[in-house]
């Protein structure tokens, strides 16, 4: 008997790991009492623990943000660390609900995934980090270079179409894990190491010296990184974007945490309808008329949160560039809310 | 009349009848168990495509367009899926059969030093099962593998004569090129191998037929080396070594030893030994005393006596336990992936399963493999424990 028990037991795991979520993920949440988020395991700017164990980064205040429009508190959120491979199967399988990890829109992410990406937070593009000491300029110098990669990502498929672009050849490492593959890179296993740009920078801080390094001019590619959510749910997948699309909205109205309060006296319909003074836009998401306040008065708006995490405010000192507001020559563009 | 009546079986209900019970039992088994993975299956998959993800192993043929660095088949970005599941599918075999074969040599010298009546090599034979059998292998892959990325970059090693350099990357050494003519001294070789075979047969029937003994070690180095080597020479040395040429950040091609490889063969074979040294020990400590004392009443050497009277009578002890640890270290060649070493898991569990996002199939795929290279290998020892059994007569 004690077999067919275990052939029971493996049948209704799998069950549950693939079993299909089926009421609304908003409602889940909400009976939860919290929001179930997947996570970066630890990348500076993005997605990390700070000594104290709170988490703090872009992708951090995006789902504080989106736990503030449920909940009105933005501390009602747990993180799920999660490695590059694993991330999709733990969006698939409901042990998330929403997997917010510098994670790369794609079409086959789209399709053969079940993922959902609707917004756009960062927009990235791929590069190199290499040693100084090798007098390394361009990337197409890497011919016979090793690089290490980790595997799981887009990176690692970039890597292969830009060196066959270029009829160059490369020798790959490749690592499961983010700190596996840095310290490969760190110990001279590698010549050079590639990931977004963005987590160029986070992780070259972790290096031993960080100054000896540099990274290549090259961007090989375009990542633009968003949340995703699973497919089928469209109400969700309205708030997760429209939680974006709020925190931009603000930034263009020059609504911060600072002002929101006194914004609320604003005669600005697009003010009016994005704090919910005006309309029930909010209602319409399945949330609060108040719903986008909530946002920028615990998080704040988009341009808050990149300075902060990523931007002038942090050690990564990374400029907006493509991710300044449209206004201003950048990508960052949010549909109207009306 | 009366015989007939003896012979007819007593009656039981087919209720209380172990036969039918028993077929009933195993019957429902079967069925639950079929139904529980059928179950799962089914439910996985439609869940799965409710949130349209297909499941299908169409991608098998289509390229996979990402370059492996260990490989002993033909790969390039070009290979298809398919391929690249062989091309870990073989790494994994070689690490396995490889490390089975030298933590077997270790684990045995270990074993044997642990009974040794010398205090001190029985001592770090013992402190060896103990901290190596207690540590988590997964530390110690590790563990070696970042030592050996502490080797010198290949950037930093200055060209030399002997062509050998031991580099982070790996171990680069002169290759053979074998050139016209040289299929000649691998024939010598192959000669050489079966004259030898022969006399070896031909002196061991003379030494149990007459006593007498012929040196096998003389003859064993004329035609195996020495006859292969005068023919190389005399054929105009047709094979010639290649050196490895510098190149900006390497050598050119391959590492004749790849430190991934390296790290993870070292790391099983360290870990497996530990627990075949146990092993053998126990199996060596299950022979009668009496049997040694025996030995050497008759004059045999303590090697001797170990050779040709407890080994072979350890063996019977030995050999299902030690089927164990080649299964173990087969499935633990698994664990290798995590320090970049090709094998089954790390390339098509994960970069595979990573480009096509097919969870169930890959997953399936790769249980089935280790399932079968796991039930071949307990095929072949218990083939060879049957031969090794006791024969009673
Ligand atoms: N954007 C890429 C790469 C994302 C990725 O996983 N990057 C690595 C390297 S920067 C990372 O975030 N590692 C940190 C971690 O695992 O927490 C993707 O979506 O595939």
């Amino acid at each position: 008997m004690k077999s067919s028990l275990i052939s029971l037991t493996v049948g209704s795991a799998i069950t549950l790991i693939a079993g299909a979520v089926s009421a609304g993920t908003l409602d889940t949440v909400k009976s939860k009492g919290f929001l179930q988020c997947g996570s970066n395991t630890s990348l500076a700017g993005f997605g990390q623990p700070d000594p104290q164990g709170n988490w703090k980064g872009l992708d951090v205040d995006f789902c504080r943000a989106v736990a503030s429009a449920i909940f009105n508190d933005p501390t009602k959120v747990k993180f799920t660390p999660l490695a590059a491979k694993d991330r999709f199967t733990a969006l698939q399988s409901g042990e998330i609900d929403a997997l917010v990890r510098n994670t790369t829109w794609t079409l086959s992410r789209d399709t053969t995934l079940g993922a959902f990406f609707g917004a756009v937070n960062y927009y990235d593009g791929q590069g190199f980090l290499v040693r100084k000491s090798m007098n390394i300029k361009s990337a197409l110098e890497l011919n016979g270079a090793t690089v290490c990669v980790q595997q799981g990502t887009t990176t690692e498929l970039n890597l292969t179409d830009y060196f066959r672009a270029n009829k160059i050849t490369y020798k790959p490492v490749v690592f499961a894990g983010s700190d596996e593959t840095l310290k490969a890179y760190d110990s001279g296993r590698c010549d050079a190491y590639t990931t977004d740009a963005s987590g160029l920078y986070a992780e070259r801080l972790k290096l031993t010296k960080p100054e000896d390094n540099a990274v290549l001019p090259e961007i090989i590619s375009k990542e633009p990184l968003g949340p995703a959510v699973r497919q089928g749910d469209d109400q969700w997948a309205n708030i997760i974007r429209w939680t974006h699309y709020a925190m931009v909205t603000a930034e263009e109205q020059g609504v911060t945490t600072a002002n929101v309060d006194e914004m609320l006296k604003s005669t600005n319909p697009d003010i009016k309808r994005l704090l919910g003074t005006e309309g029930k836009f909010g209602e319409g998401l399945g949330l609060k008329n108040d719903w986008a306040y909530q946002i920028i008065k615990n998080v704040g708006n988009y341009g808050e949160s990149f300075e902060r995490n990523v931007g002038a405010g942090s050690q990564l000192k990374i400029a907006r560039g493509q991710n300044g507001l449209w206004s201003k020559g950048g990508l960052q563009y949010a549909p109207p809310i009306r | 009349m009366a015989i007939a009546e003896l012979e007819e079986k007593p009656r039981i209900s087919p209720f209380y009848d172990p036969k039918i019970r028993a077929f009933v039992y195993q019957a429902a088994m079967i069925f639950l168990v079929g139904y529980g993975l059928y179950a799962a299956y089914t439910n996985a998959v439609t869940g799965l495509s409710k949130q349209g993800v297909v499941t299908s192993l169409g991608f098998w043929d289509s390229v996979a367009g990402f370059p492996i660095s260990f490989r002993l088949i033909d790969f390039t970005e070009l290979s298809s899926y398919g391929t690249a599941f062989w091309v870990g599918l073989i790494n994994t075999v070689v690490v396995s059969v490889i490390g089975i074969f030298l933590a077997t040599i270790l684990g045995f010298i270990v074993g044997i030093a642990r009974l040794s009546s010398n205090w001190l090599i029985s001592k770090i034979a013992y402190w060896y099962v103990q901290i190596i059998r207690n540590i988590p292998l997964l530390i110690q892959l590790i563990l070696i593998a970042d030592l050996m990325h502490h080797l010198p970059g290949a950037t930093e090693i200055k060209q030399n004569t002997s062509g050998i350099y031991l580099t982070n990357q790996g171990l680069f050494t002169p290759r053979p090129v074998f050139e016209a003519g040289s299929g000649l001294i691998f024939y010598a070789f192959l000669g050489g191998l079966v004259a030898f075979i022969g006399y070896y047969n031909w002196a061991k029937n003379r030494q149990i037929a007459t006593g007498k003994q012929s040196p096998t070690g003389l003859v064993f180095l004329g035609l195996i080396v020495i006859f292969p080597i005068a023919v190389f020479f005399i054929s105009g040395m047709p094979i010639s070594l290649a050196y490895p040429v510098k190149t900006r950040f390497s050598f050119q091609g391959d590492a004749t030893l790849q430190i991934e490889f390296v790290a993870a063969l070292l790391g099983l074979v360290i870990y497996t030994a530990a627990f075949i040294a146990e092993v053998v020990r126990a199996g060596i400590m299950s022979v009668s005393k009496g049997q040694t004392e025996a030995a050497s009443a008759l004059g045999l050497t303590a090697g001797q006596n170990l050779r040709l009277v407890v080994v072979p009578q350890a063996f019977r002890v030995i050999l299902p336990p030690l089927t164990n640890q080649y299964l173990n270290l087969t499935k633990n060649s698994s664990l290798a992936s995590v320090i970049a070493f090709p094998e089954l898991v790390q390339v098509f569990a994960g970069t595979v399963l990573n480009q096509t996002n097919q969870a169930i199939p890959v997953m399936g795929i790769t249980m089935l493999v280790y399932l079968t290279i796991s039930l071949i290998t307990s095929f072949l020892m218990n083939a060879f424990n049957q031969r090794m059994a006791l024969r009673e007569r």
